[in-house]
């Protein structure tokens, strides 16, 4: 028992902090510009494919530094020549945007790589099991993803809160007009904070990409609950995307190992169902349903806290 | 005969007879060509088009060429549908499916509606690896054909071998939260009761199909129950996922599964390092002893850059072929007619039969294990190793019961 609560926490913090990698660049693309990029996991998808082909030409260190800033180039573009000219029309109209976006990025990457997994593999230097607990090994690769998020995290947190950049970014949102008085060019600011964005998604790719499987569906696979990971954090808050991605880790990894049914825990109490209709909704293991975990979350928090953990707006 | 054909085919049509006015036999390719089943959909529809070519380069069917048109169903039984329908509006008389159940008994259901509606324009549908045992059973259709030997076969298969391996003592069961991951779990339960009634089934998991991106939690939960066996019927990027995180934890355990050798599998396996210790039930593999099938898979190999998945594929085209030259027609009807109780020289060697009483077709059965070969011997994914015999059941051992009461028309 001790075993499984040790290792569901150390696999729920692994997953977590990489969900935390993928919802940083999101939030801070949120509480900078107040756009919900529905295609941020197609960036993250980019940056796992960029990774992949460069480190076939130069090796995975060179790519873990180059992809992002490719992937991120590609943002600013996007900003500069899509989301800009869109934002006249609206929140609705920028949404739809990079709701189509998503679309595109994954046609265009199916087309160049193929739909067949790509053979990205974990670097030889981390290819070794970092240490061992109750027999169960865990990769150095994972442990290096672990501390890249942590690095990151704290980093954003100390541009954004501490420094110049952060205070000017954060004014050119609300007051636009008075920043530029000041002669910072707000157009640029917006440019380069979503490129940023987008370039933190595409670390999260090159570095998810050789744990977990690149191929050209995993946006989708993934997009849905970084939402879930924003939203619960509260829309824009860095530390509220911080603690909700290592909730939801957490709480998707330890439920896959509760066996625990309605049945089991009313049993003796409970009405005979076995051969009703009932049975299927009476048996059903949280395990099976540990995978919708994080949406009933999201249900919850939007009932209860709709601005979400940390959030200070409403939404 | 075939030059015999050939001019039949070409005067045939000027006679107004039955023949079907088309250029070419269409066959629809209803699979994942995006989403978690695409690995597997895209080797199948190279597989196909492979097979295709096969059976132009000797003068087609009935000296029309072969023509496989590849639809994409997104693993999804509802865009199936569509993609059916898409498929017959543009000529399509036979369609072949393979990757999951559920899409599989969805299109079976469409097909044999749609053809009580539109008589004399039927749709002949080709299952090539979609196992859930009530597609031939109490859900049997005329119009539906399956080539892969139905789950039960496979778990009779695999129980057998496991039975007599006395270090099996503790079974954990993970399967796919579908019809065909269902059937697994339920008939792994009851051939193992039945026939090691000392071994203990430790877990048994269901989860999301094609949805999890990381398999941790769940070979953690594997571990934590003591088990030495798992038995999966996991197939796409759950079963190389689920292997992969095996490996990173470092799970010693031994593997029964079904689909292991799917893409990524292999290479998966190879990281766990557990030699001869994955084991999968198919109609056959690279290494069978058997030269013709090796000679194919050389020449599959050296143009298609996979090993050959499915050697059943190999049998359906063949017989799809045999079946219409017997029948002379290229109609869904009489070449369904032809195939029923057909028996054929498989693919991997030994007679297979398709049975007239549910469609399903038997063949041999082979248990392999992964890991180190012999010089010579084809590996996978250039891991360096490959599949090796351990086990062979012979086509009449394979043959259950069925419970299909089919409406013939």
């Amino acid at each position: 028992m001790l075993e499984l609560i040790v290792i569901s926490t150390l696999n729920g913090v692994l997953y977590g902090m990489l969900l935390f990698l993928m919802a940083s660049g999101l939030t801070v693309i949120f509480s900078m510009l107040g756009v919900l990029n529905f295609a941020h996991a197609s960036f993250y998808m980019l940056g796992a494919f960029f990774g992949y082909q460069i480190s076939r030409w130069t090796g995975f260190w060179p790519a873990l530094i180059v992809a992002p800033l490719l992937a991120g180039a590609i943002g600013a573009a996007v900003e500069r020549f899509g989301l800009r000219r869109v934002h006249r029309n609206g929140h609705v109209a920028e949404l739809l945007f990079t709701f189509g976006l998503a679309f595109a990025i994954e046609e265009v990457v199916s087309i160049i790589w193929g739909k067949v997994p790509v053979d990205y593999r974990v670097p030889a230097l981390l290819d070794f099991p970092a240490f061992t607990i109750f027999s169960t090994n865990y990769p150095a690769y994972k442990m290096f993803m672990l501390a890249v998020s942590i690095v990151i995290f704290v980093g954003l947190l100390v541009v954004l809160k501490k420094t110049r950049i952060g205070l000017i970014v954060q004014a050119a949102l609300t007051h636009p007009h008075m920043v530029a008085h000041l002669g910072h060019n707000v157009e640029r600011i917006f440019m380069l904070v979503f490129g940023v964005g987008t370039a933190l998604a595409a670390v999260a790719g090159v570095i998810a990409g050789p744990s977990l499987v690149t191929q050209s569906n995993m946006a989708a696979l993934l997009g849905p609950i970084l939402f879930v990971v924003v939203v619960v954090g509260g829309l824009g808050s860095l530390p509220g995307a911080f603690i909700a991605s290592l909730l939801i880790g957490l709480l998707q990894t330890f439920a896959v190992s509760v066996n625990g049914s309605l049945a089991s825990v009313f049993g003796p109490l409970g009405p005979d169902l076995a051969q009703t209709w009932l049975s299927d909704i009476w048996n059903v293991t949280i395990a099976q349903i540990a995978p919708i975990m994080p949406y009933l979350l999201l249900v919850l928090i939007l009932i209860f806290r709709p601005m979400g953990l940390l959030g200070t707006r409403e939404t | 005969m075939r030059k015999a054909l050939l001019a039949a085919a070409l005067v045939l049509p000027m006679f107004g007879s039955t023949a079907i006015a088309q250029e070419t036999v269409k066959i629809g390719y209803i699979d994942p060509l995006s989403g978690g089943g695409a690995s597997v959909g895209e080797g199948g529809l190279k597989t196909f088009q492979y097979l295709a070519d096969e059976l132009n380069a000797k003068g087609g069917i009935l000296g029309k060429k072969v023509e496989i048109v590849p639809l994409d169903n997104k693993t999804n039984p509802q865009e199936s549908l569509i993609q059916a329908q898409k498929a017959i509006d543009s000529g399509v008389r036979y369609v072949t499916q393979g990757n999951g159940s559920s899409v599989a008994g969805a299109l079976s259901d469409f097909l044999t509606k749609y053809n009580e509606r539109n008589p004399g324009k039927e749709v002949l549908y080709f299952n090539y690896a979609a196992v859930d045992p009530v597609l031939t059973n109490e859900k049997c259709s005329f119009w539906h054909f399956r080539w892969d030997a139905n789950s039960d076969i496979k778990m009779e298969a695999l129980t057998n071998y496991m039975k007599d391996t006395p270090a099996i003592k503790k079974v954990y069961l993970i399967n796919q939260d579908y019809s065909f991951g269902q059937s697994v779990r339920t008939q792994a339960r009851a051939m193992l009761s039945k026939k090691r009634p000392d071994v203990e089934i430790v877990g048994d998991e269901l989860h999301p199909l094609l949805k999890i991106s990381d398999f941790a939690p769940y070979v953690a939960k594997i571990k934590a129950s003591g088990a030495d066996t798992v038995v999966t019927g996991n197939w796409g990027q759950d079963i190389a996922l689920l292997l992969k995180a095996a490996a990173d934890a470092g799970l010693k355990v031994s593997w029964y599964t079904y689909y292991a050798g799917g893409a990524g599998g292999p290479t998966a396996i190879k990281q766990t390092g557990l030699n001869h210790q994955v084991f999968q039930v198919t109609e056959g593999f690279a290494n069978v002893d058997h030269k013709q099938s090796q000679d194919f898979e050389k020449a599959f190999r050296a143009k298609v850059d996979l090993g050959l998945w499915y050697p059943r594929a190999v049998n359906e085209m063949r017989m799809f072929a045999a079946a219409a030259e017997k029948a002379k027609s290229l109609d869904p009807v009489k070449v369904a007619q032809a195939l029923e109780g057909m028996k054929f020289e498989v693919f991997s060697g030994g007679e297979g039969e398709m049975r007239k009483d549910d469609h399903q077709f038997f063949q041999p059965i082979y248990i392999s294990s992964f890991g180190d070969i012999a010089a010579g011997q084809f590996d996978e994914e250039k891991t360096g190793w490959g599949w090796k015999q351990v086990a062979k059941i012979e086509t009449a051992q394979t043959m259950l019961p069925t419970t299909c009461k089919m409406d013939r028309p």
